[in-house]
């Protein structure tokens, strides 16, 4: 038998990146909070951000929070809910600074303040030109937000239970009340019984062949809540970054255009000029994408391949090696090649989940169109939809979503810890985890995880990716299906207690196949093209019908979609040119 | 192509002591270590364990000893490297499963230094200032993704488990040649113990391992230059 060993808390966090820890750092000013995660709080996925966190502090030139969410908003093709990225780009100014004050350490401007580098998308007054808006620390901007403020949560006495995998999400009588985790070390199963459960669990980015994200990125937090009746919310918007490095994915951030990198097709040609001849090479990234995709479709790949190259060669070597000396690293350890003099093989690479539980402004988790909130669930970062990015990110602004919405969520935590009761837990809150696991542990169908993942990375990628059509979609929901009668019969061969990461990556998959299936559904149902939703057979935008987030249900084994409004407040929707 | 790699197995739950086992897997010639070890784990034998996220070398998660040397496994190639590849846990801490090492003790020493900014002024508005070149004077080791490379492979550490090591000198290296920091009272006195930064005989293991490039001994020798200097001056009449 598995031990189980049972915690109370005021406020659990699930996930331990810069969402999970800014939270964490604002609840425990106000109550006990537990942090829960599966990695090491270090390792988590906020550390391989590169290029910065957008603010307008406007260091360098003019800037202002209004232009900010301009073009947050036309960067997400109008889908964003306005109210909420005023409300982020507002308090961006704000938080930086509070970072600042923790100890980040920004690159500096000879003045000795915050610099600013220029990003995708990023504009002075509402797409004029290019403004110098990402605050950054060379290109490791999100490894030193992560070490900060888990410096800062050490300093604060933070508790942690490191390498504890969320099992369930304990909903009774329309509140959530606790979570089940397994602590990786020993196999114990630990139940937490607490007041509210923040998640900040992350993407799931690992559900394509090509991608910039961790292999733990597998969206465990938004599969788990929508098998508990959450629905998820615009799963269809998945965006792609332009600059993968060649067959591997990692990520050269936009920041290496941000300084003056080129994109250059196979002609040597710099193709930009011909789909955003403004903001040329930084236009935003679904735009880049499909650019990248339609040179390598009309055979102006290089030598003919999948691949464009990224031209830093005409830039100082002193800004490459100083701006961006992880990247260079990257490449050279990689590719064994030398960006100051040579060009990099780059393909664009799966990055970011727009969609995900859908949650209000407080952070507060939704349960229907007319966002009602479910008590004491909250979430926040990738792993959530507020929505301020709409159909579409913009670069630098997944930091600044971490930081101001884990900042919200765990205000909001801490305010509802002092006030009121502990909820009332099922009978047996960790019955479901603990029949998941045996059944996984005691299969002997002979099927294999890592084959069943394969097969699904490939047909998201050849199908779910930058550009999308109905019998492609169809083919690829097909695909799923057969894949997810397979999953029954995975059989897990370590049967061990400690470190069982081949049930881990059994689990994972499972919470995979969810998440690819809402991201297909919701594909196929939108019968227009927004944002990172890019439909070949619909290839235009169609506000009448679609100006509206989706949320999918997935109940009893079937999947349901409704469409959510899309709160509009300052900025109605335009033709999106750059 | 085909290649060779010997792993050291050991599951405390089932074995008496850790034993190598040999695979032979088809990896690409452009493939990381870390692939080579998923080709063990997806096609051979799914119960290996070893820690891994970025894949890239931000994360720290894969440190281990790579053909008797720290290396992490996502950086580096194995067309770089002699065969039979050999692959063990790093050395120092106890193992729990086959690749993976309890690090309770790693981050005890790391919380020891207190790593974190110590300033009690009030904060200003806006940032507090800091010219390009202060910010210049801890760059290197801001870079540290805590991997436990350096300390793994330090004989000092080895001989004598309480020596606080390299990778906690390294963070506290950080702060305390940042500008805006004012907690060396607080911090250098545990470096200054017995267990402190003076164990550290020079023999550049740590710096040879990390895989962020930093200058280890070059920030633990700094360290060592802030200690003379502060006792110096506590040496002189007031």
């Amino acid at each position: 038998m598995r031990p189980i060993v049972r915690h109370q808390y005021d406020a659990v966090i699930v996930g331990a990146g810069g969402a999970g820890l800014m939270a964490a750092l604002e609840a425990s000013k106000g109550c006990r909070v537990a942090v829960v995660s599966k990695l090491y709080p270090t390792r988590s996925h906020t550390g391989t951000a590169q290029g910065g966190i957008g603010a307008a502090l406007g260091n360098l030139e003019p800037d202002h929070w209004e232009w900010h969410m301009f073009d947050t908003i036309k960067g997400g093709d109008y889908l964003c809910d306005q109210d909420a990225v005023e409300f982020m780009c507002r308090e961006a100014i704000e938080v930086v600074y509070a970072l600042e004050h923790m100890g980040l350490p920004f690159s500096r401007t000879k003045e000795g303040k915050i610099d600013q580098r220029r990003f995708g998308g990023h504009t002075s007054n509402m797409g004029k030109a290019p403004v110098r808006r990402s605050c950054y620390a060379a290109d490791r901007t999100g490894h030193m937000i992560l070490q900060t403020l888990y410096q800062q949560c050490i300093k604060r006495g933070v508790t942690f239970f490191d390498e504890f995998r969320l099992l369930d999400v304990l909903i009774q009588d329309g509140r959530c009340c606790g979570v089940v985790t397994l602590c990786l070390a020993t196999g114990e199963v630990h139940v937490f019984h607490t007041k509210s459960v923040l998640l900040a669990t992350g993407g799931f980015g690992r559900m394509y062949k090509v991608t910039s994200n961790a292999h733990t990125l597998t969206g465990d937090g938004c599969s788990i809540v929508f098998r508990r009746g959450v629905p998820l919310q615009d799963m269809e918007f998945f965006q792609f970054h332009p600059t993968g490095i060649y067959k591997l994915g990692i990520l050269i951030t936009e920041g290496a255009r941000g300084e003056g990198g080129i994109l250059r097709n196979g002609k040597g040609e710099r193709f930009m000029e011909r789909y955003a001849p403004t903001l040329l090479d930084l236009a935003p990234r679904d735009m880049v994408s499909r650019a990248i995709y339609r040179e390598i479709r009309e055979g102006r790949g290089i030598d003919g391949k999948d691949y464009v190259h990224l031209d830093l060669t005409h830039l100082d070597p002193k800004v490459v090696e100083e701006k961006l000396p992880d990247i260079t690293d990257f490449v050279r350890t990689y590719l064994g090649i030398n960006p100051v003099k040579e060009l990099i093989p780059c393909q664009p690479t799966a990055h970011y989940a727009m969609g995900g539980i859908p949650t209000n402004i407080d952070a507060q988790v939704v349960m229907d169109a007319r966002n009602t909130p479910l008590r004491g669930l909250y979430a926040a970062g990738e792993c959530a939809c507020v929505s301020v990015h709409g159909a579409n990110r913009l670069g630098t602004n997944s930091l600044v979503d971490i930081v101001v919405f884990g900042r919200r969520g765990g205000r909001r935590i801490a305010q509802e810890a002092a006030g009121g009761e502990f909820p009332s837990m099922p009978a047996k809150p960790e019955e479901r985890a603990l029949e998941e696991i045996s059944r996984l542990t005691s299969n002997l169908g002979g099927e294999s995880s890592a084959k069943i993942r394969e097969e699904l990375q490939q047909v998201m990628m050849d199908h779910v990716s930058v550009y999308r059509e109905e019998s492609g979609l169809k083919e690829a929901l097909a695909v799923i299906s057969g894949l997810r009668s397979r999953y029954r019969r995975v059989e897990v061969g370590d049967r061990s207690m400690r470190f069982n990461t081949e049930l881990e990556e059994a689990l994972e998959l499972g919470y995979m196949l969810d998440l690819a299936w809402a991201t297909t559904v919701s594909a196929l149902e939108r019968r227009e093209s927004r944002g990172a939703h890019s439909r070949e057979d619909f290839p235009k935008r169609d506000d009448v019908n679609w100006l509206q987030h989706s949320l999918a249900f997935g109940t009893d084994g079937a999947l349901r979609l409704e469409k959510k409004p899309v709160t509009i407040t300052k900025f109605q929707p335009q033709e999106r040119k750059y | 192509m085909k290649i060779e790699i010997r792993i050291q197995r050991f599951n405390p739950e089932q074995d008496q002591a850790p034993q190598w086992r040999d695979y032979a897997v088809e990896v690409e010639p452009t493939d990381r270590v870390l692939d080579a070890l998923h080709a063990v784990k997806w096609r051979h034998d799914g119960s290996l364990a070893f820690r891994r996220s970025c894949a890239h070398g931000v994360c720290g998660s894969d440190a281990m000893l790579i053909n008797g040397r720290n290396r992490l496994a996502c950086k580096v190639l194995v067309k770089e490297l002699k065969q039979p590849i050999t692959v063990e846990p790093m050395r120092g801490y106890p193992v729990v499963k086959d690749l993976i090492v309890d690090m309770a003790g790693f981050f005890e020493k790391y919380r020891s230094v207190k790593p974190y900014l110590i300033n009690d002024e009030p904060e200003p508005k806006t940032e507090r200032l800091q010219s390009p070149e202060d910010r210049e004077r801890y760059d290197d080791t801001t870079k540290c993704i805590l991997c436990g490379a350096c300390t793994t492979s330090c004989p000092s550490f080895w001989a004598n488990k309480e020596y606080v090591g390299p990778a906690a000198i390294v963070q506290a290296h950080r702060f305390l040649l940042d500008s805006r920091d004012q907690g060396a009272d607080e911090r250098l006195p545990v470096l200054n113990d017995t267990s402190g930064v003076w164990r550290c005989r020079t023999i550049f293991n740590c710096t040879e391992a990390c895989p962020r490039g930093i200058n280890v001994t070059k920030a633990i020798g700094q360290v060592k230059q802030l200690l003379v200097k502060r006792r110096t001056r506590s040496r002189k009449p007031s």
